[in-house]
């Protein structure tokens, strides 16, 4: 029953994808701007588009949250600055604009905009989904013996991923892996979670959180100041003075604390751009109908077929993928610490 | 390219928000979760090092019962020897002893019956005696019933003891 659930449910990504997509195309009679499609749909925005009926486009408005440089806040509904060219003196940057796409003051400077993005309520409902699934795990272990019972449910399906989660901390970090552990797993779930909501293609998933370059250099940072926060006398010696011939001091010195630094930026780039890459690939896949459609039917119908079938394929390559970085960022992490706390 | 650009208003709210559920499931959470995987993994583990022990045990339960089969056949073999052995010496001693007895028995009975016919030889002879005395007293009683004849006897009986002192006796 749930494998035949998973399967239906591979089936529809493609078909769902693209039944979004004719909403941004507003007509045949415009010309076809692949990029900013796709541009459109990786990128963040001020509501959530969620399909177009007839002529109607659904959407939900998101709130706007902005403290202009005059020092006053201003909190709306971006239904109000969507469709209007101007609201309480601020518009969205246009196209070619710095800051295109944001929401800029009169004079073009940007505000301090906290608004709850379709990147930022992603981020709150898997967010919450998340504390619900460990908490309600949590409850399952408080709630049985684990000592003498297997785990069920929602347990079972758990507990292999933390599993992985805790051998990998106790391979790369040591003795005092219980101490990152609960670090390590949250950082892996979040990851896996919010992968796999970027690839449903509806509501609530769909948007691109991990494929976001702001979200992933959080995670990097929260890496970067777990491992040099808590690193070892030993681990700090080895940056500013490490064990090398005078002469080479510096140089050694200068290369350790550039190489600390680049991990970060390493682990920031290498989940951001997998999981853009990605993305991008599965709409450039539905794009094709779109694409072929202005060149007839024998030729629409064959790419269709063609995109739908790659479509698939890609959708299921996404979610290895989505599993594979959410574990790589999780295992360097976890290796990182574990070079921070050497002991020698 | 805004894709590459971190964005102000998303890094605030994934810091604020990821820190909360960092905080939320590092406290409420992971380590009951982690604890209970543990104890439950040091468990399993400690249950496969019992049944190896165990396991062990009895395959030594297992030699230590052939042993001690081996040993009791071969008690058994050595009572069983030993049971023969006494059986034949009680035999034997029992033959030796009931030929001893026989023999015994023999000896005596032939003391005995040499006794018997000592004791039986005797009394003929003294039987003899007494018979031929009183047969040589009718004899003589009746062969002295004449006053000549009284007297030609003692003097016969006296001519034989001067004859021969010795020889005079009961014998006539």
């Amino acid at each position: 029953m749930k494998k035949l659930t998973l399967i239906l449910l591979l089936a529809l990504l493609p078909l769902a994808a693209f039944a979004n997509k004719p909403a941004d195309q507003s007509g045949e009679s415009e010309s076809l701007d692949i990029s900013s499609v796709i541009f459109g749909h990786v990128g963040d925005s001020y509501e959530w588009h969620i399909t177009k009926w007839g002529d109607h486009d659904i959407a939900i408005f998101l709130p706007v949250i902005v403290r202009t440089t005059d020092g006053r806040w201003h909190c709306f509904s971006s239904k109000h600055i969507l469709e209007n060219p101007e609201y309480e003196g601020l518009h969205i940057a246009p196209a070619d604009a710095p800051h295109e796409g944001k929401i800029v003051q009169a004079d073009g400077n940007k505000p301090f905009d906290i608004s709850i993005t379709k990147n930022v309520l992603s981020l709150l409902i898997s967010s919450l989904l998340l504390v619900l699934l460990v908490l309600l795990t949590a409850r399952w272990y408080r709630r049985h013996d684990a000592t003498h019972e297997a785990p069920k449910g929602l347990a079972a399906l758990m507990e292999p991923l933390i599993v992985m989660v805790h051998d990998m901390a106790k391979d790369n970090i040591g003795e005092d892996w219980r101490r990152y552990s609960p670090y390590l797993l949250t950082a892996f779930l979040f990851i896996l979670l919010n992968n796999f909501m970027g690839i449903i293609p509806f509501f609530p998933g769909g948007a691109n959180l991990t494929g976001n370059i702001a979200c992933t250099l959080v995670l990097a940072l929260f890496t970067f100041f777990t491992v040099n926060l808590t690193g070892t006398k030993h681990y700090y010696k080895e940056i500013v003075n490490p064990d090398v011939p005078g002469l080479l001091k510096p140089l050694m010195a200068v290369i350790e604390t550039f190489s600390a630094l680049v991990k970060p930026v390493s682990l920031t780039i290498r989940l951001f751009a997998n999981m853009l890459a990605g993305h991008i690939q599965i709409l450039c896949m539905v794009c094709i109908v779109f694409i072929m459609a202005k060149y007839g039917g024998v030729l629409l119908g064959g790419m269709s077929v063609i995109s739908v079938l790659f479509g698939i394929f890609l959708d299921v390559l996404e979610m290895l993928i989505s599993f594979i970085q959410a574990y790589i960022f999780t295992m360097l992490s976890s290796i990182y610490i574990g070079l921070a706390r050497v002991k020698h | 390219m805004n894709l590459i650009t971190p964005d102000g208003g998303l890094l605030f709210w994934m810091v604020l928000i990821f820190g909360i559920v960092l905080f939320i499931l590092a406290k409420w959470g992971f380590p009951i979760i982690s604890s209970s995987i543990e104890s439950r993994s040091g468990r399993i583990a400690d249950s496969l090092r019992k049944a190896d022990e165990i396991e062990a045990k009895e395959a030594a339960i297992g030699a230590e019962r052939e042993q001690m089969l081996a040993d009791a056949r071969k008690e058994q073999d050595a009572i069983l020897r030993q049971a023969s052995a006494a059986r034949d010496e009680i035999l034997a001693k029992a033959k030796e002893d009931a030929a001893e007895e026989t023999a015994k028995m023999i000896a005596h009975a032939r003391t005995r019956i040499e006794a018997e016919r000592v004791s039986a030889e005797a009394e003929l002879r003294r039987q003899v005696a007494v018979l031929s005395v009183e047969v040589a007293e009718k004899v003589i009683r009746e062969r002295l019933s004449s006053e000549k004849e009284q007297k030609a006897l003692v003097d016969r009986l006296l001519e034989e003891a001067s004859k021969a002192p010795g020889t005079a006796g009961p014998k006539n």
